[in-house]
């Protein structure tokens, strides 16, 4: 703990400050995936590879929407879309939790000076069909990480056990670089010739999703495309593993799997629309579960999930 | 005698679990010792977030020898016979030896079982115990299979007396025991040895590790209270949270911080639930201002800038904490009051019981019913039963679920609402436990029984009543609750009255729910007599419906009228009232009126705590022995009037007046509700019955003289059963 890098100056600082720590420690440095979702942990590096035997080590950032929590760019904390950084690592190495810590070190939280503590947080995604055990990591009071041990996901016992690190990107930065709003927050290097701050890039995107989200969004269309997902993802998987053209087995589980993710991103617009009831709700979040469970399933029928001739 | 040490040392352990896993730890361990021969002199149990710790004293090193004789065949026996013998006793013949017995020569087997070393019996116990640990959940982690709390990383166990420490070998899944282990995460973080249990704490404490979870509570109370007090200053008291953040630190150090003024206009109750919550601060109160002024966070290390960086980074979340409070704050005075009661029709009470709208109209109705019963203003009991829910459609309700009925007072109050009604917004939910205390303001009483009625005729109605010991809506406590509120306050209402109606509703609404799906069925109450002779002429749908669930609903209501029974036996037994006292008062008409129940029930426990009581009590039962045994003998009953010119002593003749003498007193007692007169009208019964039974045969040859004195026993027992069915009197 003697090593203290210099504060990073910028929100993409951090980030590249994370990519290169976590690569130096053996991770597959990943990409986003190319498609709307409410957390990291949907991106099929998390969800998917998290099942069967093989071992597994990826870090990536993955932009996250989640519809209800669009606040016109007005509020300082809360955004509709903003970045999560991932970790994944199966089976869970004995020292992840000094690994963390390190993460924290390296994007300028000095150990010496601040209070970081583990506060127990079992993590469960009703949609996914996952559960864990783990905490949310504490900053001086503030919850900059989720820290958790997969136990289930898809309805699959993990065996091994992943271990998943989640940081909320931007309050995490706005801590680190002291700022109180994250609008106000450097993008790129303050002292860049063309210097943009967080709300220079996002603030009026933020107000063009809260409106649409909100009030425009066409509720019917939502609801038939979330039906459409969901015949498809069954579709998908309900095709023969053996392609009648090459002959060969291919599980198409990516192929529904996105369907699975469609389906969940359009729940959530739907719910932010405010037109799914109490009850409801929980019948909608029953089918997207359903549909990433038969995904977990085909995925361990797959070899990337394990599966042996 | 050595001493045992063992620490398992593991990633952080959530607070809420730690003591409980502590005190099993102990008692496992301990239990599988004692089990296998070793006793020890003490023990104790610690925890922190990282580890569970075990000292126990005066182990004993080895389990003792264990010597059992077992009695054999006689010498001349059978060669096959003292072979099975052998076999069964596991020894060989030499092992044998001869002794005279009244048959004879007598082989005698003895068996020696050698004892145990501690290090073998530890080990094994302990590995059963970590394999078995009853955590309330588990995990695996990495590759493994082996379930803790969260990953376990070290396992410490020695046993140590003058001569040393040694460690007692054992390998669990991969993990081997050692004798060393790790101080404080952050300030102490190096692996070091110990030899003994004084040694482990004490290097603990230079590490950084404050090994007991009492000791860490009390130097943050201490600490912050001095801290407090020195700014005249008080720290609200809270012990759930002090035990959590005790449990959440090994190195405690306190700091307090300001509270902006910004925030000093919210209700001191949402900056106390904010600041626990989300951030298990404790609130400072200034006593002369009698407001929340400041906090106090305990971090879990000593820094070089005394907690400078920390407390500001502290104060940072809290302000957009409250930030977000404040905004919900001012959002929810916003919104009138009567858009939060129209947001209740989105939200779903009870799939086969409806909304929360629903729900509330049911309320509303029952208040303003039982409004006169309890000296309330019907109008009044109405509108706060109409508003007493709306805080559930809150910004801040749904974010501090705890604040519900707090907050429907503050915005009742903001809305202009007459104090009684925004005061029956909070009082509605009590009593919510035995010590909590009861409303007594008459609306929110009203409003009080209506929510629980509501609440126990809606599950009643649904057939979703508690089972052993599975009570998921929390059924008993509102019966607890119905009976403090109408006890307390001396409430006279009869409840089946209420029940059966409601019930009725009740199922018929739910079954429509079922039936059909149009759904939105006109909230409605009919008076259960009116339905009982009307017509289905005027309400099409619902009557009908209505007249199928009626048989249904008088068999439901009386089962929830003896669940309350059930109840209010075990609530009066703790006032002392025996469970056949309120039995003989259960047996009288009007049982379903509690206030009503209890008054006899207290008089008539009262009465027997005399020796007229007592004595009265022995009297009437022999009276009725004596008449059951004759009625049953003859098969007639003994109940025409007695006549007084076939009585043949003075002690039959003083009878016959006593009991009418007692029977013109008694009448308009009981009239008045009067029971202790009433039984102590009774009580002069007393003595004429001891005379009469002294002077005088029942039984006599003479037939209409006999059949007079069992007319003449059975005016005792109609008389002595008019107060309470004293046959069910035990004694």
């Amino acid at each position: 703990m003697t090593d203290k890098p210099a504060k990073p100056r910028s929100f993409q600082e951090i980030i590249l400050r994370l990519q290169s720590y976590w690569a130096s420690k053996g991770c597959a440095m990943l990409q986003p995936y190319d498609m709307e979702v409410g957390a990291g942990t949907f991106h099929p590096a998390t969800t998917l590879r998290s099942l069967g035997t093989k071992p597994w080590t990826a870090a990536y950032v993955q932009p996250s929407r989640r519809p209800t929590d669009g606040r016109y760019g007005e509020n300082p904390n809360r955004l509709q879309h903003y970045y999560q950084y991932q970790v994944l690592i199966k089976p869970s190495p004995p020292d992840l939790q000094a690994l963390y810590l390190g993460s924290l070190q390296a994007i300028g939280i000095d150990m010496d000076l601040h209070d970081i503590r583990f506060v127990e947080d079992d993590w469960e995604s009703p949609t996914l069909g996952a559960w864990g055990l783990g905490w949310e990591v504490w900053c001086d009071g503030m919850e900059v990480s989720q820290f958790t041990y997969f136990q289930q996901v898809g309805g699959q016992d993990c065996h091994p056990v992943s271990g998943e690190l989640t940081y909320g990107l931007e309050r995490l930065a706005m801590y680190v670089l002291g700022v109180d709003h994250v609008m106000d927050m450097p993008y790129n290097d303050p002292d860049a010739p063309i210097p943009l701050t967080y709300g220079d890039v996002f603030k009026q995107t933020e107000q063009e999703y809260s409106r649409w989200n909100f009030d425009v969004a066409n509720t019917d269309v939502l609801l038939k495309q979330f039906e459409e997902a969901e015949a498809a993802c069954a579709d998908i998987l309900d095709r023969p593993y053996e392609d009648p053209k090459t002959g060969k087995r291919i599980v198409m589980v990516h192929p529904a799997y996105d369907q699975a993710i469609k389906a969940s991103h359009l729940f959530n617009l739907l719910d932010a629309r405010g037109v799914i009831s109490v009850t409801e709700r929980q019948a909608y979040i029953g089918r997207v579960r359903a549909l990433t469970k038969k995904c977990a399933d085909a995925f361990i029928e797959t070899e990337a999930g394990g599966w042996v001739q | 005698m050595p001493d045992l040490l063992i620490e398992l040392f593991s990633e952080e352990i959530p607070a809420r679990m730690q003591a409980r896993a502590a005190a099993d730890l102990k008692r496992l361990v301990t239990d599988g010792l004692v089990e296998a021969g070793l006793t020890y002199a003490s023990a104790g149990a610690f925890s922190t977030p990282r580890r569970l710790a075990l000292s126990v004293e005066g182990v004993l090193s080895e389990s003792p020898t264990i010597r059992e004789e077992r009695k054999g065949p006689r010498v001349d026996a059978p060669d096959k016979a003292i072979e099975g013998f052998l076999r069964g006793a596991g020894v060989s013949r030499d092992d044998l030896e001869v002794r005279d017995d009244k048959k004879g020569q007598v082989y005698f087997a003895i068996i020696e079982k050698p004892g145990c070393p501690a290090a073998d019996i530890i080990a094994q116990v302990l590995e059963t115990t970590i394999r078995n640990f009853p955590w309330p959940k588990s995990m695996r982690w990495g590759a493994g299979t082996l379930r803790w709390v969260r990953p376990l990383h070290s396992i410490l166990c020695i046993l140590s007396d003058e001569a040393g420490a040694n460690v007692v070998p054992l390998d669990i899944d991969g993990i081997k025991s050692g004798d060393s282990t790790e101080g404080h995460r952050f300030m102490a973080p190096a692996r070091f040895s110990v030899s003994s249990f004084d040694d482990y704490s004490t290097k603990l404490a230079k590490a950084h590790v404050v090994l007991n979870a009492q000791e860490r509570a009390d130097h943050i109370w201490n600490d912050a209270t001095n801290q407090a007090f020195a700014q005249g200053l008080e720290v609200v008291e809270d012990k759930g949270l002090l035990s959590e953040v005790a449990g959440l630190v090994e190195w405690p150090v306190v700091l307090m911080g300001d509270i902006a003024e910004d925030f000093m206009g919210l209700p001191p109750e949402v900056l106390q639930t904010s600041m626990r919550e989300h951030q298990k601060f404790f609130s400072v109160r200034n006593p002369k201002a009698d407001r929340i002024e400041k906090f106090v966070t305990v971090a879990n290390r000593e820094t070089t800038d005394h907690g400078k960086t920390i407390l500001a980074g502290n104060q940072k979340v809290l302000f957009a904490r409250l930030s977000d409070a404040k905004f919900f704050w001012e959002n929810d005075l916003r919104t009138p009051l009567a858009d939060m009661v129209a947001k209740l029709a989105n939200v779903t009470f009870h799939n086969k019981l409806g909304t929360q709208a629903e729900r509330v109209q049911r309320i509303a109705a029952l208040a303003a019913e039982i409004a006169p019963m309890v000296g309330a203003d019907p109008a009044l009991a109405k509108q706060a039963a109409e508003v007493c829910k709306a805080d559930l459609s809150s910004e801040m309700v749904y974010e501090f679920p705890e604040l519900q009925g707090l907050m429907g007072r503050y915005y009742a109050q903001a809305a202009g609402l007459p104090q009684e009604v925004a005061n029956a917004c909070q009082a509605h939910y009590s009593p919510l436990g035995p010590s909590d205390d009861v409303p007594t303001e008459p609306v929110s009483v009203a409003v009080a029984l209506a929510d629980k009625i509501d609440t126990l005729t809606g599950f009643w109605a649904i057939d979703e009543k508690p089972t052993g010991s599975k009570d998921p809506f929390a059924l008993r406590r509102a019966a607890l609750g119905v009976i403090r509120l109408v006890l307390e306050n001396g409430v006279r209402v009869k409840l089946s009255n209420t029940f059966c109606p409601r019930i009725a509703y009740l199922d018929a609404v739910s079954d429509a729910r079922v039936i059909s799906t149009r759904g939105n069925i006109r909230p409605f109450l009919v008076d259960y007599y009116e339905l009982e002779s009307s017509t289905s002429d005027e309400e099409p749908t619902e009557p009908v419906l209505l007249h199928k669930h009626l048989d249904d609903a008088k068999g439901k209501s009386e089962n929830l009228l003896s669940f309350f029974h059930d109840r209010l036996k075990v609530y009066l037994k703790d006032k002392g009232i025996t469970h056949d006292v309120i039995d003989a008062c259960l047996a009288m008409p009007n049982n379903d009126d509690l206030t009503l129940l209890n008054k006899r029930a207290e008089a008539l426990q009262a009465f027997l705590r005399t020796d007229d009581g007592e004595n009265l009590l022995q009297g009437y039962k022999r009276a009725s022995n004596i008449l059951s045994a004759e009625e049953k003998k003859d098969g007639v009953e003994y109940s025409y009037g007695a006549d007084i010119k076939f009585a043949e002593t003075d002690e039959e003749r003083a009878l016959f007046k006593a009991l009418d003498t007692a029977e013109a007193a008694i009448a308009p007692a009981l009239e008045q509700e009067d029971f202790a007169t009433a039984m102590s009208e009774m009580a002069k019964l007393r003595a004429p019955i001891d005379a009469f039974f002294e002077a005088v045969q029942v039984n006599t040859d003479n037939a209409t003289v006999r059949r007079n004195r069992l007319n003449l026993l059975s005016q005792i027992r109609k008389i002595c059963t008019s107060v309470a069915d004293l046959s069910k009197v035990e004694g």
